[in-house]
């Protein structure tokens, strides 16, 4: 079977995630599913690299892995202060950037 | 079919059902919990690509750190334990931008690689990345650590009480 079935498969879950991105209302959930759609362009970096013969897309989805690891973090603790003050993760709720 | 096909087929599978299953549940928790199957399914898959460093890396990060992140913030944002009912987007919309995307992503590879040439496949273990990582990529590296450190000072920054 060739790569190209990795490729299709990064192609759909990359889907499901924008899929969730729209529907969800859940700020945490919201972020599962930015993780689902970095994970899919990681499964395509990767498939690239098995493509090519080389290492480069490899490693290109181990740094993107560290900056979603990053973002994860900051935007985790933004969640978590709209909620200390708003009560709420909603995404709704969170629509001025003062209170 | 061979035996890496079929492995493929199956964990493919595995990885589209259970990511649906963390698009649609109604429980939060559990919505975690499936998103570690996807992450788990997409780590076997790196491995049948011959990536092992990534497919190691996957589960220590996504799997170990991201996913026991993301449960911690649902229970500290009190979430219901039961169903929440949040689902109340217009599905129709979404589904039509999911559909086009995904069949737009496809026909856009297909054709792009409609002739392609697989090359023998690079081994990804742990001393050829590293050398590749601490030869020619050592500047995006260094940077990447300098957005890491920012990144714990942002959330110190974030997480204090009097800010």
């Amino acid at each position: 079977m060739t790569p190209m079935w990795y490729i299709v498969l990064s192609a759909i879950l990359f889907s499901v995630g924008a899929v969730g991105v729209l529907i969800r209302r859940n700020a945490i959930v919201l972020f599962m599913c930015i993780e689902l759609m970095l994970n899919a362009a990681n499964l395509a970096l990767v498939t690239f690299s098995r493509i090519n013969g080389t290492l480069d897309g490899q490693i290109m989805a181990f740094f993107v892995m560290v900056v979603a690891a990053a973002e994860v973090v900051i935007g985790l603790a933004i969640i978590m202060l709209i909620f200390r003050t708003r009560r709420s993760a909603s995404v709704d709720d969170a629509n001025l950037l003062k209170y | 079919m061979t035996a890496i096909d079929v492995m493929l087929s199956a964990v493919g599978l595995v990885a589209v059902g259970s990511a649906l299953a963390v698009v649609s549940t109604q429980h939060l928790v559990r919505a975690g919990l499936w998103l570690v199957v996807t992450l788990g399914a997409v780590a076997v898959e790196f491995l049948l690509l011959r990536a092992e460093f990534v497919a190691w890396v996957q589960v220590l990060i996504y799997v170990g750190a991201v996913v026991v992140l993301l449960l911690f913030a649902v229970m500290l944002t009190r979430a219901p334990i039961g169903r929440s009912t949040d689902l109340d987007r217009p599905i129709g919309p979404a589904l039509l931008i999911g559909a086009g995307s995904g069949l737009g992503l496809a026909g856009l590879f297909a054709w792009v690689f409609r002739d392609m040439r697989v090359n023998p496949p690079p081994t990804g273990s742990a001393q050829r990345v590293g050398e590749a990582i601490f030869g020619d990529w050592v500047l995006p590296f260094e940077v990447l650590s300098v957005l890491l450190l920012a990144a714990l000072v942002g959330a110190i920054v974030l997480s204090k009480k009097d800010t």
